[in-house]
C-alpha cells in the first residue's frame, strides 16, 4: 500500500543544508501498521509529512496505492491518504464548529450526501448528534482528538497517518483513542504510519517498528522483538532502557556542552 | 540532621470562586515530606499542580489557599503575604518548571539570573554572586560554565536549559526542591540525564522532593513514596515501588490503561469513573502513611 524507497528530504541550500531524512526506505503492505520511534529531530515526523505530501522530498520515490506520487499531489490522492495530528486543540479550526470542520473535506472533494457522512463518523468515533455544533474549546481533549479522527475519515481513506496521536492527552483517555484505532484498522482495513515516542504505545498498534535515528532508520524490528529486548542497534537498546522508566544505575551523566 | 519532616501539609484546601458557588481544586490535602522523594501523580485536573503552587504560594486572586496546618520547617504560610512569600521561594522552597523554554528570562543571559538569585537572598557583591553561578553550572555537569553563563535561554538546549533551571532554583540552597513535569517536554535519554542530576543534587543536599507528573512509570521508579491525586483529593499514598500492587479502583484503573510492552491486549481497559471517587475523604489520608 506504501512504499518508500531511497526518500530524502532536505532543507535549506548551500552551507545551512539540513537533510531531515536520509534515504528511508520501507513497505507497508494493505491493513498493515508500522510504526516509527525516535527522539526529536530524528526525522520521524518528517518522514511522515513527506508520505502525506505536506513537504517535498528531495531524492527517491513514494508510492502509494500503487501510483508513484511526486511533489505535486492529484486531489484523488489526498482522500486516499489522510492524517491526524498530535495536538487536537492546534490541528482544528477555533472558530469552526464541529460540522464545519467535517464538511471542509467533502465540499473540497465534491462529495455528495454531506449529512449522512458527517453523521456516519461522528458515531464511528463514538460521538453523538449534541457534539455537532460545538466549537473545539468546549469539548474534551480526548473528544477533540476523536473529530480529529472523524475528519480524516469522512473522506473514506485507505491510509492513516498519525503523528503522536495521544501524547498530549491522559492515560485514560490515551486508552480509549487507542481502542478506537484498533477498531478502525480492523474494521475498515486500514493501512496506517504511526509516529511516536511511546514505545509502549507504538508497540500496541503497530506490528513493525522502526527506530529512526539523525534522519535514518537505524533499526527495523517487531513490537514483539522489542518487548523482548532483542534490538541490536546500541541507540534502539538505550531508547528501550529509556522507556522503562527511571534506573539511576544506567544513567551516565554526560557533561553538558 | 533532625528527622522533623521539612513540610507539613493538613487539610490544604484551594478554593477558586465562580459563579455557581466555589470551585475546590484541592480539597482535604493533608501530607508531611520528609528528606524524601515524594511523587505527586495525577491526570490533568486532579490538583497536583496546584497543589505545588500553594506550597509556593503562587494561587493568583481571587484563588484562596486555606489550610488547617500548612508549615515549611518551623515557618507558619498560612496567612503569609506575596512580601512573606518571596524570601522564602529560592531559599527555603524553589520549584523547576516543565519548559525551561518558557521558565527562563529570554532577555536576560543564563548565567545572570542564576547569580540574581544568589544577589537577592545573600546580598551578595556582583563578583561573589557570579562566582556561585559559575559554580553551580560545574555542580549540573555543565562543561565551559564560563561560555554558558553568557548565553541566552535560546541558545541552549532543552536538556542544558533544565540544567540551568535545576541550578537556578538550587544556588540559595532550598529544603525543598518542587518539580512540576520537569522532563515532560525533554526527550526519554535527556529525561534520564535530567533526573539523575536531580537525584544527585537532593540527595547530596539531603533535600525534600516533591516530584509532580502524569507519568506513572516515571514516579514510580524515581520516587520513594508515590501521592495520587483525583478531583483535588489524594486518593491513595503508597510506597513507589509498590504502585501496582495499588488498591484504588483509580490508581489501579490508571495502571490498567496503560499500554506495556510485551504485554499486548486486544484492547485497553478504559477507565470507569466512579462518583462515589468524588465523595469527600478524611483529611487524614495522607497524612496517615
Amino acid at each position: 500500500m506504501i512504499e518508500l524507497e531511497g526518500v530524502s528530504v532536505t532543507y535549506g541550500a548551500g552551507p545551512t543544508l539540513v537533510r531531515a531524512a536520509r534515504e528511508v526506505s520501507f513497505r507497508i503492505p494493505a491493513g498493515d501498521a508500522l510504526g516509527l520511534v525516535g527522539e526529536s529531530g530524528s526525522g520521524k515526523s518528517t518522514v511522515l509529512r513527506a508520505v502525506a505530501g505536506l513537504i517535498p522530498h528531495a531524492e527517491g520515490r513514494v508510492v502509494i496505492n500503487g501510483r508513484e506520487l511526486s511533489n505535486r499531489r492529484p486531489r484523488e490522492s489526498r482522500k486516499i491518504i489522510q492524517m491526524v495530528f498530535q495536538d487536537p486543540y492546534g490541528s482544528l479550526h477555533p472558530n469552526h464548529t464541529v460540522d464545519q470542520t467535517l464538511s471542509a473535506p467533502i465540499a473540497i472533494h465534491r462529495l455528495g450526501n454531506a449529512e449522512s457522512r458527517i453523521m456516519a463518523a461522528l458515531t464511528e468515533v463514538g460521538l453523538g448528534r449534541e457534539h455537532r455544533y460545538r466549537y473545539p474549546h468546549q469539548l474534551s481533549g480526548g473528544q477533540r482528538q476523536r473529530v480529529a479522527i472523524a475528519r480524516a475519515l469522512i473522506l473514506e481513506p485507505k491510509v492513516l497517518l498519525l503523528d503522536e496521536p495521544t501524547s498530549a492527552l491522559d492515560v485514560s483517555v490515551q486508552a480509549e483513542i487507542l481502542n478506537l484505532l484498533t477498531r478502525l484498522r480492523r474494521d475498515h482495513g486500514l493501512t496506517m504510519l504511526m509516529v511516536s515516542h511511546d514505545l509502549a504505545v507504538i508497540a500496541h498498534i503497530c506490528d513493525r517498528i522502526g527506530v529512526m535515528h539523525s534522519g535514518r532508520i537505524l533499526e527495523m524490528t517487531t513490537a514483539a522483538a522489542l518487548a523482548e529486548g532483542r534490538v541490536t542497534d546500541p541507540y534502539s537498546q538505550q531508547l528501550l532502557r529509556a522507556n522503562q522508566g527511571f534506573d539511576a544505575s544506567g544513567v551516565v551523566i554526560d557533561v553538558a556542552a | 540532621m533532625s528527622d522533623d519532616p521539612l513540610l507539613t501539609m493538613r487539610n490544604l484546601r484551594v478554593v477558586y470562586p465562580g459563579d455557581d458557588g466555589d470551585f475546590r481544586a484541592v480539597r482535604n490535602v493533608s501530607f508531611s515530606l520528609g528528606r524524601e522523594r515524594l511523587g505527586i501523580v495525577g491526570e490533568s485536573g486532579s490538583g497536583k499542580s496546584t497543589t505545588g503552587r500553594a506550597i509556593m504560594g503562587l494561587i493568583p486572586y481571587p484563588g484562596r489557599v486555606e489550610a488547617d496546618v500548612m508549615r515549611l520547617g518551623a515557618t507558619d504560610l498560612t496567612g503569609l503575604d506575596e512580601k512573606g512569600f518571596r524570601r522564602l521561594r529560592g531559599k527555603r522552597i524553589a520549584m523547576v518548571l516543565q519548559d525551561p523554554k518558557f521558565s527562563l528570562d529570554p532577555v536576560m543571559t543564563v548565567g545572570k539570573q542564576i547569580a540574581e538569585t544568589h544577589r537577592y537572598h545573600f546580598r551578595s557583591t556582583k563578583q561573589a554572586a557570579r562566582a556561585a553561578a559559575l559554580e553551580m553550572l560545574e555542580a549540573v555537569h555543565i562543561r565551559d560554565p564560563e561560555r554558558v553563563y553568557d548565553q541566552y535561554a535560546h541558545q541552549v538546549s532543552g536538556g542544558m536549559g533544565q540544567r540551568i533551571m535545576i541550578a537556578m532554583m538550587l544556588i540559595a540552597g532550598p529544603d525543598i526542591l518542587i518539580a512540576d513535569e520537569p522532563t515532560s517536554a525533554l526527550d526519554v535519554s535527556v529525561q534520564q540525564q535530567v533526573l539523575a542530576i536531580m537525584d544527585e543534587m537532593v540527595k547530596s543536599r539531603g533535600m525534600g522532593l516533591i516530584l509532580i507528573s502524569h507519568n506513572l512509570h516515571l514516579v514510580a521508579s524515581f520516587c520513594d513514596r508515590v501521592l495520587v491525586m483525583y478531583a483535588g483529593q489524594i486518593v491513595e499514598v503508597c510506597d513507589a515501588g509498590r504502585l501496582h500492587e495499588a488498591r484504588h479502583p483509580y490508581t489501579k484503573g490508571l495502571l490498567a490503561a496503560l499500554p506495556e510492552l510485551g504485554h499486548r491486549r486486544a484492547e485497553l481497559p478504559q477507565l470507569r469513573r466512579d462518583p462515589d471517587w468524588l465523595i469527600d475523604l478524611p483529611a487524614a489520608v495522607g497524612a496517615a502513611a
